[in-house]
C-alpha cells in the first residue's frame, strides 16, 4: 500500500432527470393550464378588494370565531389583496418551477485580486499623481488642510445646540411646595384625609400656582401615589414616620430606575411594582427596593392636613425624582 | 417582424444607442444563481423592505406627526372628548376612517417584524456557514449596520403614534440617554427639545424614520446587492461545486420568475397577517402621558432582549462627589449590546487572524464542519434568548403561574452559565456529526435488513452511499489547508500565544475519510 493518501473524487454534476412537463405535451398543457388558474385567481383577488372598498360600509362589524369583532371592509380588502399579490407570486413560481429550463449551469468564478502588473501601476499612479498635488512637499498646506478638516464637523454640533434648553435645575425639582395641596388626579378635587380609606390607592398632583399649566413634563416629575396603610403597618424612622398622616403616605410615582409610572399596587404585602422592569418597593419600608433593577426607593413626599383638614406636602421632595442622571448629587440618598 | 417585435427592438436601439447597456445586459441577463431556500432568507429582508416603503408611504399621508394637544371626536367613541396628541388622534383616524387604513397599518407592522426576522435568519445562515469570509467581510459589515438601523427603526416606527404603550417606551429610551455620565442629561434634553415628554420628540423621530433612515438602508442595500452580484453568490458544497464555478440556474427567465413571483409570495403573506391578525391596537392602550401605564409593558420582540438584559440587571449605582452612575442602566442599556455588536462586526477578521487563513471561499460550510463556530453562533443564540425570556418574564409569570422573582434568578444566573454549556454542547454534536458522516461514508447506510450468516451470526446489511454522498461529506477538508498553519513569528507573546491556542482549538477535527481508508478497510475485511 502506498503512503499516498487518495481522496475521493468529486464525481462532477450529476445527471439532468427531464420533468414530466419536459418529455410529455399533456403534462406541459396541465402545467399551462394550473399557472392561468393562479393568475386568473389574483385577478379576482383585485376585483374583490375594489368591490369592498366601494361597496362594503366601513363601519360593519361581525364577529368571527378566534380573530373575535371584526371589521368587514378591513377584512374582505385584505383577503382580496392578499390573493392579488400571492396569486400572481405562486403562478410566476409555478411557471419556473414546471415549464423553464430546468437544467442547471456552470459559470466560472474569477479571482478578485487584480494581475500583479495592475496593482503596480495603480501604486505608481497614485504616488505620482499624489506628487503632482504636491502635498508630500507643501507641509504648511497639509497641516493647515488637517486642522480644517478636523474642525469643519464642528459647525453642524454647534448647530444642534438649539435643539433644546439646558436641563438647568428642571430636573432637581418638582412643582411641590411646603403647603401645596394634593389634587386628585383626574378630577383635580382636593383631597379631605377622611375621604382616603385604608387599603386605598390615589394618583395625585400638585395645586400648581395661577398661570400655570399642567404639561405633561410637569405631570412626569409631579405624580404623587397617595396610599393609606394601617399606622401600625410601618416601619420607619421617625422622621419618615412623621411624614405620614394617620396612616396616609405619599410617594412620587416616578420609578428611579428609567421613570415609568409605578402603578401595581399590591395591597396584601404593601408592595409597590413598576410594570416596565419589575422593580419592587416595600412600602411600609419608605419604599425600599426589595427586588428588581431600581438602585434607589421611590422618593417619600412630606404630608400634612391645613386647617381645613385637606392634604397638603409639608415640604418639597428633598431628592430628585425619576431616573439617575449625572449631575444628579446622592450625597444624602 | 410583428409590430410589437419592431417596437421592441427599437427602444433597445433607443436605450444602447445612449447607454451601451447591451454588452452587459447580454451577459447578465444569464447570470447563474445558485438554488438553495436557505438564500431566500436575504430576499425576504428586500421584500419586506419593498412592502414598508409603500405601505409606509400611505401612512404618511394621513399620519400627523405632531404633538399638539387636540380632542378627539373620531369614530371610536370610548374615546370621544379625551385629549390626546395630533399623533395619536391621526393614528386613530388611519384605523378606523381611512379605508384599508387600518389593513396597511398591520401590514406595515407586521412587514417590520418579517423584516427584523429576516434579517435575523439570514444574519445566522450567514454566520454558521461562513459565507462571510473572504472576499465577503464588506457585505457582513454592511448587514451589521443593516441589523442595527433596523432595531433603530422598528423602535421609532412603533414608538410615532405616541400611544401610552410607546410612550412608555420612549420615556425608558430617554432614560436611558439621560444616564450617560457627564452629558446625559444635556443630550436628553437636546433629543426632547427640554424636558419629557415635549413636543418636539414625535416630529423629529418622524423624519429620521420616514426619510434618514430609509434612505440610508436604500445605500446599504444597493452595494450589498452589487457586491453580492459581482462577487457571485455562494454556493454549498455538491458534486460538481467548486471554488471556482458557481452553479445554478440562470436569471432570466428563471431567478426572474422565482425571485420576482417569492416578492409577491412575501407581499401575499404579509397581507394575510395584515388582514387577520390584530397588531399593536393602539386604541386600546389610550393617548400617552407620564404618569400612567399599562400592565404588561412588552417592546417588539427585536428591542425586547434589551429590556430583558435591563430588567435582569443588578440594583447597581454609583454615587460619589456628587455625581450618579447608573450601571443598572448603563451595562445592560448600552455596554452589552456595545460588545455584542463590535464582536459580531468583527468576527471575520478575528476568525482569519485565528486561522490565518486568507484564501477566498466561495464553497460554503456545513456547519459541523466548523465545531467553534457553530458553537459560538448557538452561544450567542442561547444568550439572546435568555435575555428575551425575561424580557417577557411578567407575560410568562402570568400565564405559566411562575413568580417573576424566580423568572428573573433564573435569568440572572443562566445567562452566565447556560451559554458556556450551550458551547460544550453544540460543539461535542458537530464532532459527533463528523463522526456520523465518517461512519456513512465508510460503512455506508444501515438498511433494516437483517442477514443470518450460516454459523447463526445476525448482520445488518450496509449499503454504499453514492459517489456524489461521499463527495459531499468528504470535500471539506484538504489534509493541513484549514487551518492553516501559523508561521512561528505569529505565536509569540501574550497576543501570539492566545492566537495559538485558539487555532489549536479550531484544529479539534475528526478527519474526513479518504478513498484509502474506504480501501485500507475493506482489506481488514477480506
Amino acid at each position: 500500500m502506498s503512503n499516498q493518501i487518495e481522496r475521493f473524487q468529486d464525481p462532477g454534476l450529476p445527471e439532468h432527470v427531464h420533468r414530466n412537463a419536459d418529455v410529455d405535451p399533456r403534462a406541459a398543457k396541465r402545467a399551462e393550464q394550473q399557472i392561468a388558474i393562479l393568475f386568473l385567481l389574483s385577478a379576482v383577488g383585485t376585483i374583490l378588494t375594489i368591490v369592498s372598498y366601494i361597496y362594503i360600509k366601513s363601519t360593519t362589524f361581525f364577529y368571527l370565531p378566534v380573530m373575535g369583532r371584526t371589521n368587514l371592509q378591513q377584512l374582505l380588502l385584505g383577503i382580496g389583496l392578499t390573493a392579488a399579490t400571492l396569486f400572481i407570486g405562486l403562478g410566476a413560481i409555478q411557471w419556473a418551477k414546471k415549464l423553464m429550463p430546468d437544467e442547471e449551469v456552470i459559470a466560472e468564478r474569477h479571482e478578485f485580486r487584480s494581475e500583479e502588473v495592475d496593482r503596480e501601476e495603480l501604486v505608481e499612479t497614485f504616488k505620482e499623481r499624489a506628487g503632482a498635488s504636491g502635498i508630500g512637499r507643501r507641509s504648511l498646506i497639509k497641516r493647515s488642510l488637517g486642522l480644517s478638516l478636523g474642525l469643519v464637523g464642528l459647525s453642524p454640533l454647534v448647530l444642534l445646540r438649539d435643539t433644546g434648553p439646558l436641563p438647568g435645575k428642571f430636573l432637581n425639582t418638582t412643582n411641590w411646595a411646603a403647603g401645596t395641596r394634593l389634587l386628585r388626579d383626574p378630577d383635580g378635587q382636593p383631597i379631605l384625609a377622611s375621604d382616603i380609606e385604608v387599603g386605598a390607592v390615589t394618583q395625585v398632583l400638585p395645586e400648581l400656582s395661577a398661570g400655570m399649566e399642567r404639561t405633561l413634563e410637569n405631570t412626569g416629575k409631579d405624580a404623587v401615589l397617595l396610599l393609606r396603610l394601617r399606622p401600625e403597618d410601618f416601619n420607619l424612622d421617625p422622621e419618615r414616620l412623621s411624614w405620614t398622616h394617620e396612616g396616609i403616605i405619599a410617594f412620587s410615582k416616578i420609578c428611579t430606575h428609567m421613570g415609568c409610572a409605578v402603578a401595581l399596587y399590591e395591597q396584601q404585602t404593601h408592595h409597590l411594582l413598576c410594570p416596565c422592569h419589575q422593580s419592587t418597593f416595600d412600602v411600609t419600608r419608605g419604599a425600599k427596593v426589595i427586588f428588581g433593577p431600581a438602585a434607589r426607593p421611590l422618593p417619600q413626599l412630606a404630608i400634612t392636613v391645613n386647617a381645613d383638614g385637606y392634604l397638603i406636602a409639608k415640604q418639597p421632595f428633598t431628592l430628585p425624582i425619576g431616573p439617575s442622571f449625572w449631575e444628579r448629587n446622592s450625597s444624602n440618598g | 417582424m410583428k409590430t410589437s417585435q419592431k417596437v421592441a427592438g427599437a427602444a433597445a436601439n433607443y436605450v444602447d444607442e445612449r447607454t451601451g447597456a447591451a454588452k452587459w445586459l447580454k451577459k447578465n441577463l444569464t447570470k447563474v444563481f445558485p438554488d438553495h431556500w436557505s438564500f431566500m432568507l436575504g430576499e425576504i429582508c428586500l421584500y419586506s423592505f419593498i412592502i414598508l416603503l409603500l405601505t409606509g408611504t400611505f401612512l404618511t399621508f394621513w399620519f400627523d406627526p405632531s404633538q399638539r394637544e387636540v380632542v378627539y371626536h373620531g369614530s371610536y367613541l370610548p374615546l370621544s372628548g379625551i385629549h390626546m396628541s395630533a399623533a395619536y388622534d391621526s393614528t386613530l383616524h388611519l384605523s378606523f376612517d381611512v379605508r384599508g387604513g387600518l389593513l396597511m397599518r398591520q401590514i406595515h407592522h407586521w412587514a417590520a417584524l418579517i423584516f427584523m426576522s429576516a434579517i435575523v435568519a439570514h444574519l445566522f445562515r450567514v454566520f454558521f456557514t461562513g459565507a462571510y469570509r473572504k472576499p465577503r467581510e464588506f457585505n457582513w459589515l454592511i448587514g451589521v449596520g443593516l441589523l442595527t438601523f433596523g432595531i433603530v427603526e422598528g423602535f421609532l416606527g412603533y414608538s410615532l403614534p405616541d400611544d401610552l404603550l410607546s410612550g412608555t417606551g420612549i420615556r425608558i429610551a430617554e432614560a436611558i440617554l439621560q444616564a450617560i455620565p457627564v452629558v446625559g442629561s444635556y443630550l436628553a434634553f437636546f433629543a426632547f427639545g427640554g424636558p419629557f415628554p415635549g413636543t418636539a420628540f414625535i416630529p423629529r423621530i418622524f423624519i429620521v424614520h420616514v426619510l434618514l433612515l430609509p434612505g440610508l438602508f436604500l445605500a446599504l442595500i444597493t452595494i450589498h446587492l452589487m457586491l453580492v452580484w459581482y462577487q457571485k453568490h455562494t454556493q454549498y458544497p455538491g458534486p460538481g461545486r467548486t471554488e471556482k464555478n458557481v452553479v445554478g440556474y440562470p436569471l432570466m427567465p428563471v431567478y426572474m420568475a422565482k425571485a420576482g413571483g417569492f416578492f409577491f409570495v412575501v407581499f401575499g403573506v404579509t397581507a394575510f397577517l395584515g388582514a387577520v391578525a390584530s397588531i399593536n391596537p393602539i386604541w386600546l392602550y389610550g393617548p400617552y402621558t407620564p404618569g400612567q401605564i399599562s400592565a404588561g409593558s412588552q417592546p417588539d420582540w427585536y428591542m425586547g432582549w434589551l429590556d430583558g438584559l435591563v430588567r435582569a440587571a443588578p440594583p447597581l449605582e454609583t454615587h460619589a462627589f456628587g455625581h450618579t452612575i447608573s450601571w443598572n442602566i448603563l451595562i445592560p442599556g448600552l455596554i452589552i449590546p456595545g460588545i455584542l455588536f463590535t464582536g459580531m462586526a468583527l468576527y471575520p477578521f478575528i476568525e482569519s487572524w485565528i486561522s490565518g487563513d486568507k484564501r477566498e471561499h466561495h464553497l460554503l460550510d456545513r456547519p459541523r464542519n466548523a465545531p467553534n463556530r457553530t458553537a459560538l453562533g448557538v452561544t450567542a443564540i442561547t444568550f439572546i434568548l435568555i435575555s428575551l425570556l425575561n424580557g417577557g418574564n411578567d407575560i410568562i409569570a402570568t400565564h405559566f403561574h411562575l413568580t417573576i422573582n424566580g423568572i428573573m434568578w433564573f435569568t440572572r444566573i443562566g445567562l452566565f452559565t447556560i451559554p458556556p454549556i450551550a458551547f460544550v454542547i453544540t460543539k461535542r454534536i458537530c464532532l459527533s456529526l463528523q463522526r456520523a458522516d465518517r461512519d456513512l461514508v465508510l460503512h455506508g447506510r444501515e438498511t433494516g435488513r437483517l442477514v443470518m450468516m450460516p454459523n447463526g451470526e445476525m448482520l445488518e446489511v450496509h449499503e454504499p452511499i453514492s459517489d456524489a454522498q461521499k463527495w459531499t461529506l468528504t470535500q471539506h477538508q484538504t489534509p493541513g489547508a484549514l487551518p492553516a498553519p501559523l508561521p512561528a513569528s505569529a505565536t509569540v507573546g501574550i497576543k501570539g500565544k492566545i492566537r495559538a491556542r485558539l487555532n489549536r482549538a479550531n484544529a479539534v477535527q475528526i478527519p474526513a475519510p479518504t478513498l484509502s481508508d474506504l480501501k485500507e478497510l475493506g482489506e481488514a475485511h477480506h
